[in-house]
């Protein structure tokens, strides 16, 4: 099931027939805000245990594309799109797809930590948990919640204040605990909304290297506006540019050997 | 000679600027006056006639001393819990939706007439549930002094709690939609406990509002010379007893009128500030 | 370059070995319980106009007898005889009125005042206490002001306050401050009140002076204007509006205003020019009236005195929440 090697995913469809089916794929995919056309006829697939960053200049689309990835974008009035977007090969904007239900198999973490100010750390991490066992699932759920901090990279520096409240923690540490709040729910794939746009560089490297780790369980898209971020943690890299997605590419590729002129325009830093 | 010109308009002008700003510190001392005054008399006249058999007596005619408002105070504390029960949960609900769908046409509509609700004279409140309760049932009750100002609490319990609800950020609310919430959950397990130390604030203050409030009860409650807890049954209130104890004849019972104000005036003070703690234990929490 | 990726993508569709669906996503939806939750919180929100309209429709319904057999009338009327039957309401109205614009009078300039003071003038440390005593006005129960002023204001106006006006300034000359000084009165009445609600006005108008643009204070000072001159010129115009919704919604508060305004005014059934006489407000006709009302009549038009009372001040509210609306509407853009 591990795709080989990503690069046989992009370019050209005839390569990618090669490859085995990827975790998620974009289609002719247009967002709108009302009359706003934000994302532009973007297509992509979403190889399976790798990462995937998305750049471009703020404003650019991206993080709108990411939140087509999980319907958060229709949760905004008048936002909607078209197109299509297929997980593990099912249509989630088909009719009778819930969006909620989809967010369950998608998670996301947002730039600015989001830690629940009435819940301790451990409430946290399980705050999920519930809506799972509301549809029926059974697990234990201190097991879930320490697998998940560990998964997070965080289980070392909180399993002796569980009970505090997460706002005592550090911003780079309550980012972690989002991270691992969404891990707790088992999602196929895992969205980052630019998670490190907010802390410190500290913080930064931990989020990255645990980014790293976490690719190895789950399938990330990252958006992030920091290049070098890009390049440290991606295996696959896109570049959006008014809406538009200018080019796909491996990630060790588009930074040096982009294909599109204005995505060279950009990673040599001439705009954005 | 124009700058001497200058310099005396510029004189001028600062004269103007400063008598007009000390017009502004008279005002502001002018207005602060009426408080002292108030509270000075309060405390003077109302500390004097204060003693125990206020908090555990019930009244005593004029001609005999020593009476109480034991009934009252608790009466009070009925109605102000009965009004609760009927104002806060629509209050509560009134508020979230308004905050939820901020720019709907109903919600614009809702909120103007929150507005024009707070507005209202009370007497008319009371006059209202004198129609809708006291004459079905034939007579005075508790409930219909409730119903009167539970319906007086819901605009401020509604406008406070919008507020507060809104001040929620909204990657909160993302956060917990991404993480497979529905709305509702969304909103009754995430943004309302968020909000919580501000709604109750709300609360509060509303209750201070009301907890002296005497016109509406004249024809609902009524007063009541003896000990009733039914919401049944015509019941006594501190205001109430206030009012018909000052525009008395006896002095034992103007003495009287002066500790019950003394003691409502606590009364709503302690509810103000429970409310101010519970905005700033709130705020503390959400920011530290 | 995006068409080709496209093209790749859609080609792949056909061939794409679908593995079976992941267990869940189109079952447990939020769909019916969302749907729930937003019908409970618009009932909820639909309870305020029904509760204004059922207060409307109870109020109209109990004093409709009296409109009915009095007309237009009853507003016009001083006759107040329940032997007879009969009922008028004008001295109330009135009384209202009067009470009502006195308590502005007094109260505008002197919550203005305040509002300037703590916007623009005041020392840091000042600002609070002085908010927090202004505030503090509005949260002293009626009853409680009027029993101070029973026993406190009303002594103070008739020793000292109705001679100085009467004779020290020989206002007795004119109508308004002719004949005795029995103590309870108009005036009386219109001072209780403006202590009432100079809170009110004071609070909405800080909220408008402080809503004012940083750019228009600005300006006016980068072009060389003093305080006053950037407040009269620059500030004042811009939250105009604002401040007359807030001497507005004052108007309602005193319109509206029973327990303090009973104990002091008089309550004497007469029209009479002089502030220093006795007269009568809508809100203590009811209060003192209501449960001696003798016969359905009486009731009723007791009733419709509330009613007149509800429409006046539903109509000035509305009027005055609108003006603060535009204002701040206005600063907001």
């Amino acid at each position: 099931m591990p795709v080989s090697d990503a690069n046989a995913l992009l370019g050209a469809g005839d390569t990618a027939l090669a490859s085995p089916a990827p975790r998620m794929e974009v289609r002719g995919l247009d967002a709108f805000f009302g009359k706003v056309h934000a994302v532009k006829d973007v297509s992509m697939a979403i190889p399976e245990h790798r990462v995937t960053a998305i750049i471009g200049p703020s404003g650019c689309g991206k993080s709108t594309f990411l939140r087509t990835l999980n319907r958060m974008h229709e949760t905004i009035p008048t936002a909607y799109i078209r197109g299509t977007v297929h997980l593990d090969g099912e249509d989630i904007y088909a009719p009778g797809v819930d969006a909620v239900s989809v967010r369950r198999h998608v998670g996301m973490v947002f730039q600015r930590p989001t830690a629940f100010p009435t819940m301790s750390i451990r409430g946290n991490v399980a705050a999920g948990l519930g809506v799972l066992r509301a549809v029926g699932e059974r697990f234990d759920v201190e097991e879930r919640v320490e697998e998940a901090l560990r998964r997070a990279a965080l289980w070392d520096e909180v399993k002796d204040r569980l009970d505090a409240s997460a706002l005592g923690l550090s911003g780079g540490q309550q980012q972690r605990l989002c991270i691992a709040r969404a891990l707790a729910m088992e999602p196929g794939v895992l969205l980052l909304d630019e998670p490190t746009a907010s802390l410190d560089p500290i913080s930064t490297e931990k989020v990255e290297a645990l980014v790293h780790q976490l690719r190895d369980g789950v399938t990330v898209v990252i958006v992030t506006h920091n290049m070098e971020q890009a390049a440290r943690v991606s295996d696959q890299t896109a570049f959006f540019l008014h809406g538009e997605m200018v080019e796909l590419s491996p990630t060790s590729d588009l930074f040096t050997r982009p294909r599109d002129s204005r995505t060279e325009a950009y990673i040599t830093g001439r705009f954005g | 000679m124009s700058t001497g010109l200058s310099a005396r308009t510029s004189l001028r002008r600062r004269f103007v600027n400063g008598f007009m700003l000390s017009l502004t510190w008279i005002a502001a001392v002018l207005a602060t006056l009426p408080l002292l005054f108030v509270l000075f008399y309060l405390l003077e006249k109302g500390v004097t006639s204060l003693n125990w058999a206020f908090f555990t007596h019930l009244p005593h005619p004029p001609s005999m001393p020593g009476g109480g408002a034991a009934n009252a105070i608790v009466g009070t504390l009925v109605i102000v819990a009965g009004a609760s029960v009927l104002g806060v949960p629509v209050g509560i609900g009134a508020g979230i939706y308004l905050a939820e769908r901020k720019g709907a046409p109903l919600a614009v509509f809702v909120r103007f007439l929150a507005d024009v609700l707070n507005g209202l004279p009370s007497i008319v409140m009371g006059i209202f549930a004198w129609e809708l309760v006291v004459v079905p049932m034939g007579h005075f009750s508790a409930l219909a002094g409730a119903l009167a100002l539970g319906a007086m609490m819901i605009p401020t319990v509604t406008r406070t709690t919008e507020e507060m609800v809104r001040v929620v950020p909204s990657p909160l609310r993302e956060a917990a939609l991404a993480l497979g919430y529905t709305q509702w959950r969304t909103s009754l397990r995430i943004v309302l406990p968020t909000a919580l130390a501000g709604i109750l604030t709300g609360v509060l203050v509303a209750l201070a509002r009301i907890a002296g409030e005497t016109a509406p009860l004249l024809f609902t409650a009524f007063g009541n010379d003896f000990w009733s807890l039914s919401m049944n049954q015509p019941i006594a209130a501190l205001p109430l007893q206030i009012f018909n104890y000052a525009i008395s004849p006896y002095d034992d019972w103007h003495a009287q009128a002066w500790a019950g104000a003394l003691v409502l005036i606590a009364l709503v003070l302690v509810i103000s500030l429970l409310a101010r703690a519970a905005t700033r234990s709130g705020f503390a929490r959400a920011s530290e | 370059m995006v068409d080709e990726v496209r093209a790749g993508a859609s080609g792949e569709a056909e061939n794409t070995p679908t593995e079976p669906p992941r267990a869940g996503i189109a079952i447990h939806g939020g769909g019916a319980g969302d749907r729930i939750y937003s019908v409970v919180i618009t009932v909820f929100a639909l309870a305020v106009p029904a509760l204004l309209l059922l207060i409307f429709a109870v109020v109209t319904n109990a004093a409709w007898p009296a409109l009915k057999t009095f007309g237009f009338g009853f507003l016009t009327s001083s006759d107040w005889d329940p032997v007879n039957d009969v009922y008028g309401a004008a001295p109330a109205l009135y009384g209202t009125l009067v009470s009502s614009f006195l308590a502005l009078i007094i109260a505008t300039p002197l919550a203005l005042g305040v509002a300037i003071f703590l916007s623009e003038f005041a020392p840091p440390w000042l600002r609070r206490p002085v908010a927090f005593l202004v505030d503090l006005l509005a949260a002293i129960p009626s009853v409680v002001y009027g029993l101070w002023g029973i026993f406190v204001l009303i002594p103070i106006l008739r020793s000292y306050v109705m001679p100085f006006l009467r004779d020290t300034l020989h206002l007795g000359a004119t109508p308004f401050f002719s004949g005795p000084a029995y103590g309870p009165s108009m005036l009386a009445a219109g001072v209780i009140l403006a202590i009432m609600i100079l809170p009110y006005i004071s609070a909405v108008s800080r909220e408008v002076l402080m809503a004012v643009p940083r750019s228009q204070r600005e300006a006016a000072l980068a072009l060389g204007a003093t305080r006053w001159e950037m407040l009269w010129g620059a500030a004042i115009p811009f939250a105009r509006s604002g401040i007359a919704g807030g001497v507005i919604l004052g108007l309602g508060r005193a319109l509206g205003e029973t327990m303090a305004v009973t104990m002091v005014i008089g309550n004497r059934q007469e029209i009479a020019a002089s502030l220093l006489a006795p007269g009568y407000t809508m809100a203590s006709l009811i209060a003192n009236q209501f449960t001696e009302a003798t016969s359905d009549l009486n009731l009723s038009a007791l009733m419709a005195v509330g009613f007149v009372l509800f429409v006046v001040t539903l109509i000035v509210n509305a009027g005055a929440r609108w003006l603060v609306w535009r204002t701040s509407r206005e600063a907001g853009i």
